[in-house]
């Protein structure tokens, strides 16, 4: 039996993509067999993150429609042996995703997979909720600012509300995942902290990703940042997985680093 | 383009990985916009007859349709097993 792991935030573009394609290679590196699926249906783009978009033949519509088998459709990542990609289609039929033929396939998953990772798409409309609708836990990924919180809360209500879990009375388990984290404007006090953002959403926290140049190289190569081990965001996301299977370690980059003379003449 | 640009465009950083994998797949999304929906139909129907013959997998035949001025042009690429 597989657990499925939703990664989802209200708020476009904080790093849901990101964050799905760093934890599913994190996982798959664990040595835990991994399925990553790109529920944004009409905006594919984590092949792109994960460097597959040329190998892309069938995609998750064309599986749930009967038109390609999963194994035509999932295509294997070629740096983890343990990483397989189903990628979304780009289809512009909003209801091309439904209840039945998503839980088919998840079901078919489960046999043979450790974890299955969902990236949904942003919003709380008809792709969200499929997203969300059969997980176990949810990684909530939220930026320090307002109106992410803000959603990252409303994400949580349906969690809590309209997810297979909820429905079966009992109930998704929850993790906050901070990104973009920009130390500096924290500490100055331009920024929500760390602390502000767990007082308000009261959920566990599972990392803090530092807003990083390095996300932007990982993307335009197709790597996932997490296999850039000199990056703060690859640590950052490293140390995430070690949380998520259980260990307790000390939150990294979350002070801002004192920065030496030549850096501040320099950098 | 200056020459500071010229230089710029041979080196192989990461924005040029970038540029390089984003122009391959705008072209592919494009074509695919064009294409009319009963091909992936036509495409199976294709490989139901092909199989009666050879062993192939839905991955061994492509099925693409492109404009030409006024002609649409049906090209079915199938790969047989060696
Ligand atoms: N830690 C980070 N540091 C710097 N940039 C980041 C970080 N995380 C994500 N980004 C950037 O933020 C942008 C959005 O990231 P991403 O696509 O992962 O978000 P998303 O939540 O999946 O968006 P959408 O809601 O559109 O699906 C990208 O340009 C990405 O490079
Ligand atoms: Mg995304």
């Amino acid at each position: 039996m597989a657990k499925i792991i939703v990664v989802t935030s209200g708020k476009g573009g904080v790093g849901k993509t990101t964050t799905s394609a760093a934890i599913s290679m994190g996982l798959a590196l664990s040595g835990k067999k991994t399925v990553v699926i790109d529920f944004d249906i009409g905006l594919r783009n984590l092949d792109l993150i994960m460097d597959c978009e040329r190998r892309v033949v069938f995609d998750f519509v064309n599986v749930i429609q009967g038109d390609a088998s999963l194994n035509q459709a999932l295509i294997k990542d070629k740096r983890c042996e343990k990483l397989f990609i189903l990628p979304a289609s780009q289809t512009r039929d909003k209801d091309a995703l439904t209840k039945e033929g998503v839980e088919k396939i998840l079901n078919e998953l489960s046999e043979t997979f450790d974890y299955i990772i969902c990236d949904s798409p942003a919003g709380i409309e008809h792709g969200a909720q499929m997203a969300l609708y059969f997980a176990d836990e949810a990684i909530v990924v939220t930026n320090p600012e307002v109106s992410s919180v803000r959603d990252s809360d409303r994400i949580l209500g349906i969690l809590q509300s309209k997810s297979r879990r909820a429905e079966q009375g009992s109930s998704v388990k929850e993790h906050l995942l901070i990104t973009r984290y920009d130390t500096a404007r924290a500490a100055k006090g331009e920024m929500l902290s760390v602390t502000d953002i767990v007082d308000i959403l009261a959920v566990p926290l599972l990392g803090v990703i530092p807003e990083s140049s390095s996300v932007l190289t990982a993307s335009n190569q197709g790597t996932p940042v997490i296999l850039d081990l000199k990056s703060n965001a690859g640590q950052a996301y490293a140390d995430a997985i070690r949380r998520f299977e259980g260990e307790d370690l000390e939150m990294r980059f979350i002070k801002p680093v004192k920065k030496g003379i030549l850096s501040r003449v320099f950098g | 383009m200056s020459i500071f640009d010229r230089f710029r465009v041979k080196e192989n950083t990461s924005a040029n990985i970038a540029r390089e994998r984003l122009q391959i797949v705008v072209a592919h999304q494009r074509n695919k916009d064009k294409q009319p929906s009963y091909l992936p139909q036509l495409q199976r129907e294709i490989l139901a007859v092909i199989k009666k013959f050879v062993d192939v997998d839905m991955d061994d035949v492509a099925v693409d349709i492109s404009q030409e001025n006024m002609t649409s042009i049906l090209e079915v690429n199938v790969t047989l097993p060696s």
